[in-house]
């Protein structure tokens, strides 16, 4: 799976960020490092407190690190940020209560100046990738948290940026929405393109998702784990049953129990 | 509809108990008068006196209702200076007085609200702005307007600024102050993650301004005005006491108080609380269609 002729598009290397708080330093992130190749969807998981969230902020240069380098795209995350190369998707829909639905998804078109037509057709394109077509006039709060969710998801997706960072972006919902939108997910995925990375606390999320699963452990925050799935990148639901299925899920859990073995 | 009730029980309540302190308020110079005149007064006899005395120490309602009706339908309808026989409003009429005093303040409220604006953009864009303007801003509202406002008067006078601007200048002095402290707090409204969200975008300052701080200020900002027209109206007022002014409410509240005419000041002061009111209520309709249009039904 892991195309290994072009330069990772995610690289990190002996990362530390350090938090100084009120009641001394939080090592959130020690020696973290990691390569993501372009097209793969990586899951974080592990206990809260661990530093997931915290990764993909550095990801996203909205936190810097304390010591050691990152490259996005082979820049900086400033410069690539600066250039839009990724959507964020955050842990809360976090719409605007003043627009539509449609409003909200054109949000990003606006800024980064797209035509007025461009800006409809794509507002249309992403919300029928969300099935949330019908629903373009409505207000945030005449819809369920799940579809807000997905709005935010269409949002996110609504430009061309090759990257998808996600933060637990169906932690709120319940177990069918999720199976659906995990689905979803994974369609959009293989139809983009894109390189997705996914915070997650639900190891067969992680699994079903994921080309690879990271495992992490908290205090400090570190990756104790990086497994590579050999799972196909086509899944249909029942493949969560096959043996393949259960053996990584078990690795995965038993990373994390070790992770808390050491505290 | 469903609140009219209340509000009419609260308003009946008030008014019979107005009605109730005019007996003993006036009584004095009805008793006094009767003595005089080597008379006994009876009950029903001193109610009727003091409901209808010339010059009470409190006018009843029906009086102040009276005279405002007087003042404004009549006075502008058949008044010999009123507007049917002149084609212009009657300096004795409360429409045109009232109006004097709204035109400042308007203005007042304009300049002040564009100001308060300014400032608090200002405050949340600029860290020497945020730890200087507010405590000056803060300052400037302990002092007691009564003491400012002649000062202002008197010097603007001294440079031959006179009539509408120096009243204005109060109310902006007066108006600026809530718009300042409810903008300020509305643009700091959006959370951490909404502005994370714009960083993600690489969006311009500009951009996180129009497109999240201001319509997240809108609530405040309509909340804000309401306090911000009524002080306005207040200064306006306040404005036209010190120079003996000769047109606005505040002068007819002037009049009134030298030559006892209490009935002229309540009803004076009665137009005033109508007309803030009516803003206070207009600003509430304006937010209520502009809310609605931004889908935050209030
Ligand atoms: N802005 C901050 N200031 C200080 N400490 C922080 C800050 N952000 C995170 N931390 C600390 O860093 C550590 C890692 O936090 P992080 O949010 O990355 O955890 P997480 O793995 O995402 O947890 P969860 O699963 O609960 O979301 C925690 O101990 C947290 O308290
Ligand atoms: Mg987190």
């Amino acid at each position: 799976m892991r195309d290994t002729t072009t330069a990772p598009v995610i690289s990190a290397q002996a990362l530390n960020l350090t938090f100084q708080t009120g009641d001394g330093p939080v090592h959130a992130l020690k020696d973290v490092t990691l390569d993501i190749a372009k097209g793969e969807f990586v899951s974080f998981i592990g206990p809260s407190g661990c530093g997931k969230t915290t990764f993909l902020r550095v990801i996203a240069d909205l936190e810097q690190p304390t010591s050691g380098t990152i490259t996005v795209n082979g820049m900086s995350p400033e410069a690539a940020r600066m250039a839009r190369a990724y959507g964020y998707v955050f842990q809360a829909a976090g719409l605007y209560p003043w627009r539509t639905i449609a409003g909200n998804v054109k949000l990003p078109l606006e800024i980064m100046g797209y035509s007025k037509a461009d800006q409809a057709a794509r507002v249309e394109k992403v919300l029928e990738l969300v099935e949330l077509s019908g629903f373009a006039r409505k207000f945030p709060w005449q819809l369920s948290g799940g579809m807000q969710q997905r709005a935010s998801i269409a949002r996110a997706l609504a430009f061309d940026a090759d990257i998808l960072l996600m933060d637990e972006p169906f932690g709120a919902l319940d177990e069918i929405v999720r199976d659906r939108l995990n689905e979803q997910l994974l369609a959009l995925w293989a139809r983009t393109e894109k390189t997705i990375g996914f915070v997650t606390h639900s190891i067969p999320e992680a699994v079903y998702l994921s080309t690879k699963i990271v495992v992490m452990s908290p205090r400090p925050g570190r990756i104790t784990d990086v497994i590579d799935s050999p799972l196909p990148r086509v899944r249909p639901l029942e493949i969560r049953d096959s043996p393949e299925f259960i053996e990584i899920a078990h690795r995965v859990r038993e990373g994390l129990r070790a992770g808390h073995l050491d505290d | 509809m469903r609140n009219v009730l209340p509000v009419l029980t609260v308003t009946a309540c008030l008014i019979a108990l107005w009605y109730a302190a005019v007996v003993p308020m006036n009584q004095q110079w009805a008793q006094d008068q009767a003595r005089r005149a080597g008379q006994d007064l009876s009950f029903s006899a001193l109610v009727a006196d003091t409901m209808s005395q010339q010059r009470p120490r409190l006018p009843a309602p029906h009086q102040v209702a009276q005279e405002l009706w007087n003042s404004t339908v009549v006075e502008e309808m058949t008044g010999r200076r009123g507007f049917m026989n002149t084609g212009s409003l009657s300096n004795r009429s409360l429409i045109y007085h009232g109006w004097v005093t709204l035109s400042a303040t308007l203005l007042g409220f304009a300049i002040g609200s564009a100001l308060g604006i300014a400032l608090a953009v200002g405050i949340v864009h600029n860290r020497a702005m945020d730890a200087s303007v507010m405590p000056w801003a803060i300052a400037s509202q302990t002092i007691p307007i009564l003491a400012i406002a002649p000062m202002i008067i008197v010097v603007l006078n001294a440079v031959g600024i006179t009539g509408l601007i120096p009243k204005a200048i109060i109310s902006t002095y007066l108006s600026f102050f809530p718009v300042v402290v409810g903008m300020v707090k509305g643009l700091r409204a959006p959370d951490q993650m909404q502005l994370d969200l714009m960083k993600t975008y690489s969006a311009s300052g500009g951009q996180v301004f129009a497109k999240l701080r201001w319509p997240s200020a809108m609530p405040y900002l309509f909340a804000s005005l309401k306090v911000a027209i009524a002080a306005a109206l207040v200064g306006a007022i306040v404005a036209e006491l010190p120079t003996g002014a000769v047109a606005g409410l505040g002068a007819r509240l002037l009049s009134g108080s030298y030559y006892g005419q209490t009935v002229q000041i309540w009803s004076a002061l009665f137009a005033a609380a109508i007309l803030a009111a009516s803003m206070v209520a207009l600003i509430g309709l304006i937010q209520r269609v502009t809310l609605k249009r931004m889908g935050m039904a209030a």
